[in-house]
This record gives structure tokens, C-alpha cells and sequence, in this order.
């Protein structure tokens, strides 16, 4: 009955896509948008785990026996702050880079830096 | 009073970086955060003797008992690495007025001391807390002020190098993320020592497994392991020259600190060192990296970039006597953690010294520095030999304990490897003392005077730390050992 | 947009599996604030994409490598859903069973969050005070020049000026609606605040919600008006006490004999010190949130502005366009 696990596998399939798009793409804000994929999904395995069959939100109400559980819930509101403050800071730099750069493609910041390391070095 | 020293340890920065904003005067909250940071290595040291003579330290947070609360767990371990990071800390903020008078704008003061109030703050609750998912909090609090720091630097690819460090840390906070959710999945707990005891019962499973991997692997970017060190070297580069002393000479200890915790308390050696060819795989790690960074080093023409990658292959030397898993080597590893750390910033504060002087770290600019800024360039050749491994330095004491634990156990190649590794390190050493004391001046340039005395201060005082503690070797000694043993379960 | 969405999607999806506070927050921060601050990024570093991408085929390795990794960790969990999982068997049951005698407060994740774990919620307040000061220190402008910069568009510049009013004039509708709506939402925002002990909700959501409003005044009625509303200096400060009021509820259980965030010392009655210790930490999490929010709202669209003035001195032309990407942004 490996139908159990269903949940898992489709977060580990988002999971990997918002990965995929960090490694994978060369436009600083998709990165950071993929990045946002990947954490988000880690969030849904941790609320996953929380969820018990029948269970209500947990809070405590007469007539209800069983709750999720609360613990998960608690460590991924934590974690969402978390990585909102990670993406403004991200955007910030991208920001910031735009400006001095012009430009927010991996490689061609690359290329930029790569000729003032050259000229200095001469 | 005394049975709060581990909290006070990290909500006193935590409190002040705020407070910063209050004062909003450069000189006032240089003051303000110097005496903060003094504070904090006044208490590490408290903290450490408590530990030495009476044994782990434990403390509730809010009063509710282990595995429901948090608690704080100072046993050996984290008490030298809680003495090493508030050392630095203080020891390199004592420059921070000056270096960044010239790195910053005005208006960024108040900002700067905040965030490294809180990139302090994040490393010693990484280091004190007894919880694994409060370790991910604080992770991301000294990450986030690193990248923010880093991002100050004046040269525009700071930013560059920041972004790229917030990715990459960001992906390894996430593994890290992962790894707790599925242990926290088989053990229904996330204390360390409750996941420990627990964890026996359920250790076969594939699940336990993953987890073990995605945080090895989570830590090793945030250690910068060889194959995964690229963010590191532009990061160093590039920051302010504060920033880059403070950070290369504790972040990737942290990481180092995080490694050992997860792989001896939480998963025991027998189920980290058996699951995974884990042994073998560190040992030719860490010693590609030596190899690689050190011959990197040899070609950069930036003399951070050479210390930069010289970090990477000290890291290789750390991994190496990790991965010996002996009681030795392990001890071998944390003497090069308090090592390294004093011989790191020592060379980093005295480029930021050189760059406040010259505004650059180019190699080409350094020729006749060595009549012109005596003092620091002594400084600098004295914290290279360290880094070499001459006798009379701590950067001996390591490599000695080093290769007696390659010995120990027979593995005489690794032994010959890391020797001819430190041969490299001579050769990028040379290059900059060849270029600073037997060229001639740069033509057309204003005679450079020494560097002020907020910078000599500081760099001198670790240089002669550096060679105090490579000839009394007591106290380091003393506290590996006693760190490493209790890591080993070895009573002594 | 698919920000927007995808954050609205995940937080229905919390809901469904119970987690009606993530959810709530998720839905506060995915699909309002996090797109938001896309959109803001987005518009000042341009919408063009370069299309090529490299290296596709070992990011493919390293992704399917780490996802089956994932897939292979899975296979001994235990299954989604079942009561019997470690999980819900060593720690969780005090919290569910004990939190009302011990807390007093229905709402078990106000307890864990507020309580039991509250030294994780210092450290998340302290993230977030992070990446306010770091964004602060990346985007913000020099304080003379931007005053400076000022004077110089409402002096010299005044053809700018009335063509930002003629842009807000645009949105009459969209203004009285606002001006209707905003005191409910600060309403919403306070009966968040204090109703986390009791239902979902809590100091962080409520901060969210807060700033939202006056995010969207800013929008509406023009940066500069809802800057002279909340000053710079004054929302940094409101951040540092946030951080300072959680963290001093800390110290005073300290002197009053109790370990750090034990609320049981903060009055005679263990149940009312919890309460106002929750209370207060609360307030500390909404304040410090809800200036950042601002901080790095302001900073963004400050610096946007700044970009804009720079390319208005260069070409005139442009205005036209730029015109047309904030109406866009004010629609969205």
C-alpha cells in the first residue's frame, strides 16, 4: 500500500521543480522565484506530517477528540518568516545589482566581472 | 546570576543590535557594540571554566523542561567554540572604526554594527542551543546579516558575490530543513539528545538515512567542502575588510561545529561512519580541496583571493582529521578550528590595514610595503608562517596533532599528503613577502605610512597569540582534548 | 501574478490539512506581500528574460539525484495521515492534552509558538529584524541627498509633479474606496492581533495585515504623503522596540527568579503571567513585522523613484511608459 505516501511524493515533485529552476536558470529573479517553490513545498511536507486522519486544527474546542498536530504548524510559521525575509534580501541585492550591472542575467554579469578582473590584473 | 550565563550569552547582542539604532552616533555605537562584544567573551570564558570543572550546562528556555521547551546544552564543544567566536568578534571589531570610515558611507555605520551585533548573535545561539530546529533560526539570522554585510562592500561585485552566497546558503538551509523534517518525521522530537536516544530503535530506515544525507550535505555548502565551495572565495573578496576577517575566521567554524555535532551526538559515530563510506569520501574531499584551493591560491593576483582560497584548503585539513575518527584527529580538527580562526583574522585585519592605506588588495600594489608598513607586513608574515606550519606558531600545533593521527592509525599517504600540501602554502606565502619586501616602491606613489594603531593593536595582539599559543599549548590543548573525548564518549 | 496564485493555493491547501494559522500567514505573506515585492523588483529591473539557460543537463542530474534521494527517504515514513506516526505519539501530545492547564490559551499554536517554544519566535522576529536592517543598508538612499532630490521635483520639476496627480486622480475610485477600507483592515489587523489566543491569528499575521494597509495607502495616495505619515527614523525605531519588548519580557522573568521566557514569574497567578506574556510578546512580533514590512516597502519604492527621477533628467519621453507600468502596479 504504497498509496500512503502519495502527499510526499507530489512535494518532493514540487520541491524539485522550484530546484531545478534555482540551479537552472540564469535570470536572478526567476532563481529567487524558484527558490521560493522549493521552500514553500518543504513547508507543505512539514504540515503533511502534521495531519492526522480525522483530526481538526488545533484549537481546543469541546466535542472535537483529536487534533493535528500543533508542533509542525508552529516551526512553519517560523519558517515562512524565514524565507520572506530571504526573498526581500534577495531582491534587494538583485536590485542593487541591476543598477551597477545593468543587467540581471547570470552570465553576462559573469562576463562583465571577468573583463574588470582582467583589466585590473594587467 | 551565574546559572544564566548561557542565555545571556546570546540575548545580550541580540538586545543590543536594536539599541544600535537608538544611538545613531558612528563613534558612540562603535563603543556601544565594542563593550557589547566584550561582554560576550568575558562570558565565554565564565562559561568555558564552568564547563571544565563542573561538567555540560544545561538551561530550560522558559522554564518548560527538554524535549517540549528548548533547552541550551554548553557542554566542551561549544563552549571553546563560543570562547573563539566572541574573541574574534571583539578582538576584530576593536578596528572596525577606522577600516570602515574608509569602506562605508556615513550613513551606513549604525546599520553595519547592527548586523554584526546579529551575525554574532546567530552564531552563538547556532552554537549553544540544544534544539535542532532552533539551530535553523539562528542559522538564518547569521546568514541573513552575512549576506547583508557582504553586500556592503564598496566594489559592485560584492553584490554579486552576496547574491550568489544567499543562494547557495539558502539551498543548504533548506536541506537542512529537510534532514530535521524527516528525522523530526521518525523521532517525533527535536531536541538533539531526546532525537539521539530515540533514534537507535528506528536507524535502519531509509528515511533516518535521507535525513542524514540531506543534512550532511546542507552543512557541507555552508562549510564550503571543496567540490561546494564557490560562493567563497568573491564573498571574502569583496566585503568590507571587517567583515571579511570576522567571517572567514568563524562562519565556516560554525558550519565545521554543526558537522561534528549532527554526525557524533545526534546520529553516534557508529551509524555516521557506517551508513555512508562517509570516512573515505571526507578524506579525498578534504584533501582534493587542499590541493586545489592551495594551487588556486598560488594564481590569484588579489591578495584576499589567495587567503580566501587558503581558507578552502584549511578546511580540507579540518575535514581531514574529522574524517580520521580517531580521538586524535577530532582533536586535531578543533585545534585547527582555534587555529585557524586566530591566524585567519590576523591576516584578514591586516589586509584591511594594507587597504585602508592603499585602498587595494592587489598583489602589484603591495611592492615595498615592507619598508613602508613594517609593522603590518611583520604581522602578515608572521600569521603565513603560522599558516604554513612552522614550528613556534599555532598553525604547527594543529598540523603536528594532525599528522600524529594519520600516523596513529596508519595512513602514512595522508600523512605525506598533508605535508606536501602546507609546501604550497609556502609558495603563495612567498609570493606576497618576494613582491612587499624585494621590490622597490611603486613608482609615482606617495611614500604609504603605517598603518593607525586601532589597526596594530588588534593585528598584533592575535599575532602574538598566534605564537603564545604555539609554544604554551596547555589551555588549547587541554580543552580539544577534553572536547574531543567527551565527543567520543571517553571518560577521561 | 503566479506568485500571487501560487502563494493563495499553498495557503488553501494548509487549510484543508488543518493548518488554519499557516494558512492565514501563508495567504498574508505568499500571495500578498511576496508578490508584491516581486512586482516591485520586477518593474524596476525590467520584465525581458534572456532565453537561453545552460547547463540544463546537470542541474537535471543533481535535481533528480536529490529528488530521489527524497523519494528513497520516503518509502519507510509512515503514511500520511495515520494517528500512530512518531510524530503525534512523543512530544506533541502535552502540548495538545496539558496546554490548557499549563498555557491557558485555546488556540494550541498560539501556546507552543507563544510559550513553549517562544525563544524559536525571538529568533524569527530577529530574522525578520535582519532583513529589514539589510535591506536598509542595501536600497537605502543617503539621507541628504534624498531630501535634496525632493526639493529639486517639487521646485524645478513641477510638470512632474502635476502629472503624478493627474496619475492619481486616475484612480478616484480606487481612492475613496480605499480611504473606506483601510480603517477596516487596521481594524482587522488589531482584532488579529488580539484574538491569537483564541483563533488563528497573532502577532505576526496581524503585523502583515497592518502594513498592508498602509502599503496600500502609499500606493494610492503617492509615497511621499504616506511617508510624512510614518517616518523613516520613526518606523526603524518602532522595529528595534518590537524586538526589544519581546526580548525585555525575557529579562524581567530573569530578575523576577524565573529562567529566560518563563511567564509563569510575571504574576502571582502562573495562567494570568502566561497570558500577559503572550500578550506582550505578541505586540513585540506585530510591531517589529509590521515596520519592516514598511522598511522594505518604502525602500523598494523609494529607490524605484529615485530610478525613475534619473531617467525623467534623461529622457522625457519616457514618462509615458513609466506611467503606464505604475498603473499597472496600482491595478494590481
Amino acid at each position: 500500500m504504497l498509496l500512503g505516501l502519495y502527499n510526499y511524493w507530489i512535494v518532493v515533485l514540487l520541491m524539485m521543480i522550484g530546484f531545478y529552476i534555482v540551479i537552472a536558470h540564469g535570470n536572478l529573479i526567476k532563481k529567487l522565484v524558484g527558490l521560493t517553490i522549493f521552500q514553500t513545498s518543504v513547508f507543505i511536507f512539514y504540515i503533511s506530517m502534521g495531519n492526522v486522519d480525522s483530526g481538526s486544527a488545533p484549537i481546543l474546542a469541546e466535542g472535537v477528540a483529536r487534533y493535528s498536530n500543533p508542533l509542525p504548524h508552529v516551526l512553519i510559521l517560523t519558517a515562512i518568516v524565514v524565507g520572506i525575509a530571504t526573498t526581500a534580501l534577495g531582491l534587494a541585492l538583485v536590485v542593487r545589482i541591476k543598477e551597477s550591472y545593468g543587467s540581471i542575467e547570470e552570465d553576462e554579469i559573469q562576463i562583465q566581472d571577468q573583463l574588470t578582473e582582467d583589466k585590473t590584473s594587467c | 546570576m551565574l546559572a544564566h550565563l548561557p542565555i545571556l550569552q546570546v540575548i545580550v547582542p541580540l538586545m543590543a543590535a536594536p539599541l544600535c539604532l537608538f544611538l545613531n552616533r558612528s563613534k558612540l555605537v562603535w563603543l556601544f557594540a565594542l563593550l557589547v562584544s566584550a561582554f560576550t567573551c568575558a562570558n565565554s570564558i565564565f562559561l568555558l571554566q564552568q564547563v571544565m570543572s563542573s561538567g555540560t550546562i544545561t538551561y530550560q528556555l522558559g522554564g518548560w523542561d527538554a524535549p517540549w521547551g528548548i533547552e541550551y546544552r554548553i557542554d566542551e564543544l561549544n563552549a571553546l567554540l563560543l570562547l573563539i567566536i566572541s574573541t574574534i568578534g571583539t578582538v576584530v571589531l576593536f578596528a572596525a572604526h577606522t577600516s570602515i570610515q574608509k569602506e562605508l558611507a556615513e550613513d551606513r555605520h549604525t546599520l553595519f554594527y547592527s548586523l554584526y551585533l546579529l551575525s554574532i548573535t546567530g552564531m552563538f545561539g547556532i552554537v549553544s542551543t540544544g534544539d535542532l530546529f532552533n539551530v535553523f533560526v539562528f542559522l538564518e539570522i547569521s546568514s541573513l546579516s552575512a549576506y547583508a554585510l557582504i553586500g556592503l562592500g564598496k566594489d559592485r561585485r560584492a553584490l554579486w558575490a552576496a547574491y550568489q552566497y544567499l543562494i547557495m546558503g539558502t539551498i543548504g538551509a533548506t536541506f537542512i530543513l529537510i534532514g530535521i523534517g524527516l528525522l523530526y518525521q521518525m523521532t517525533g522530537t527535536l531536541n538533539m539528545a531526546d532525537i539521539a536516544s530515540r533514534l537507535a530503535e528506528v536507524n535502519q530506515t531509509r528515511t533516518v538515512f535521507a535525513a542524514f544525507v540531506f543534512l550532511i550535505v546542507g552543512v557541507c555548502l555552508k562549510l564550503a567542502l571543496f567540490p561546494l565551495h564557490l560562493w567563497l572565495p568573491n564573498a571574502y573578496a569583496y566585503a568590507p575588510s571587517i567583515v571579511t576577517a570576522f567571517l572567514a575566521a568563524t562562519a565556516t567554524k560554525v558550519a565545521v561545529y554543526l558537522l561534528i555535532r549532527l554526525s557524533f551526538t545526534i546520529f553516534g559515530i557508529e551509524f555516521s561512519f557506517s551508513s555512508l563510506p562517509l570516512q573515505n569520501l571526507f578524506l579525498v574531499l578534504g584533501l582534493v580541496g587542499i590541493f586545489a584551493a592551495s594551487t588556486a591560491a598560488i594564481y590569484k593576483t588579489n591578495v584576499k583571493h589567495i587567503f580566501a582560497y587558503s581558507s578552502i584548503a584549511q578546511v580540507g585539513y579540518m575535514i581531514v582529521g574529522y574524517a580520521i575518527q580517531t580521538p586524535t584527529g577530532l582533536m586535531a580538527t578543533l585545534l585547527h578550528l582555534f587555529n585557524h580562526a586566530l591566524m585567519k583574522s590576523a591576516l584578514f585585519l591586516a589586509l584591511g590595514a594594507v587597504v585602508y592605506r592603499i585602498g587595494s588588495a592587489q598583489l602589484s600594489q603591495f611592492q615595498g610595503l615592507g619598508r613602508q608598513m613594517p609593522l603590518t607586513m611583520a604581522a602578515i608574515v608572521v600569521a603565513g608562517l603560522s599558516l604554513i606550519g612552522v614550528p613556534l606558531t599555532v598553525g604547527f600545533v594543529s598540523k603536528w596533532y594532525l599528522l600524529v593521527a594519520a600516523v596513529e592509525v596508519g595512513m602514512w599517504p595522508v600523512a605525506v599528503l598533508v605535508l606536501l600540501g602546507s609546501l604550497l602554502a609556502v609558495i603563495y606565502i612567498w609570493r606576497i613577502v618576494e613582491i612587499a619586501y624585494f621590490k622597490p616602491p611603486l613608482p609615482g606613489r606617495e611614500p604609504v605610512q603605517e598603518a593607525p594603531w586601532t589597526f596594530l593593536a588588534p593585528i598584533w595582539a592575535l599575532v602574538l597569540a598566534n605564537i603564545y599559543f604555539g609554544i604554551d599549548t596547555r589551555l588549547s590543548v587541554q580543552v580539544a582534548q577534553a572536547a574531543s573525548q567527551s565527543l567520543f564518549g571517553i571518560n577521561p | 501574478m503566479l506568485t500571487g496564485i501560487y502563494g493563495l493555493l499553498s495557503a488553501s491547501f494548509f487549510v484543508v490539512l488543518d493548518a488554519v494559522d499557516v494558512a492565514f500567514t501563508e495567504a498574508a505573506v505568499g500571495a500578498g506581500i511576496s508578490g508584491l515585492l516581486m512586482l516591485a523588483a520586477i518593474t524596476m529591473t525590467g520584465r525581458s528574460e534572456a532565453p537561453k539557460r545552460h547547463k540544463p543537463l546537470l542541474a537535471l542530474l543533481v535535481v533528480f539525484i536529490t529528488g530521489g534521494m527524497l523519494i528513497y527517504g520516503t518509502l519507510d515514513m509512515p503514511y500520511f495521515g495515520s494517528f500512530d506516526a512518531p510524530v503525534h505519539q512523543h512530544v506533541a501530545p502535552r502540548y495538545i492534552n496539558d496546554s490548557m492547564q499549563e498555557v491557558g490559551v485555546p488556540n494550541i499554536v498560539t501556546s507552543v509558538l507563544g510559550s513553549y517554544r517562544a525563544f524559536d519566535t525571538l529568533g524569527e522576529v530577529a530574522v525578520i529584524f535582519t532583513a529589514g536592517i539589510g535591506v536598509l543598508s542595501l536600497l537605502s538612499l543617503p539621507l541628504r541627498r534624498r531630501s535634496s532630490k525632493l526639493d529639486e521635483s517639487s521646485s524645478e520639476n513641477s510638470s512632474n509633479s502635476s502629472q503624478k496627480d493627474q496619475m492619481h486622480e486616475q484612480h478616484m475610485v480606487l481612492r475613496i474606496v480605499s480611504k473606506v477600507l483601510i480603517p477596516f483592515i487596521l481594524l482587522f489587523a488589531l482584532y488579529v492581533q488580539f484574538h491569537g489566543d483564541f483563533g488563528p491569528g497573532g502577532g505576526f499575521q496581524a503585523g502583515v495585515i497592518f502594513a498592508a494597509a498602509i502599503i496600500l495607502y502609499a500606493m494610492l495616495f503617492g509615497l511621499d504623503t504616506a511617508r510624512r505619515v510614518f517616518n523613516q527614523s520613526i518606523i526603524q525605531l518602532i522595529a528595534a522596540i518590537g524586538l526589544l519588548l519581546y526580548a525585555s519580557v525575557g529579562v524581567v522573568s530573569l530578575f523576577n527568579g524565573g529562567n529566560f521566557l518563563d511567564y509563569n514569574v510575571l504574576a502571582a497567578d502562573p495562567i494570568a503571567g502566561q497570558h500577559i506574556g503572550i500578550l506582550l510578546i505578541e505586540l513585540g512580533v506585530g510591531f517589529t513585522v509590521t515596520a519592516v514590512m514598511i522598511i522594505i516597502f518604502f525602500n523598494f519604492a523609494g529607490r524605484r523613484e529615485a530610478q525613475q527621477q534619473a531617467t525623467e533628467r534623461n529622457s522625457p519621453e519616457l514618462n509615458v511608459t513609466q506611467a503606464n507600468s505604475t498603473e499597472q502596479k496600482g491595478g494590481e
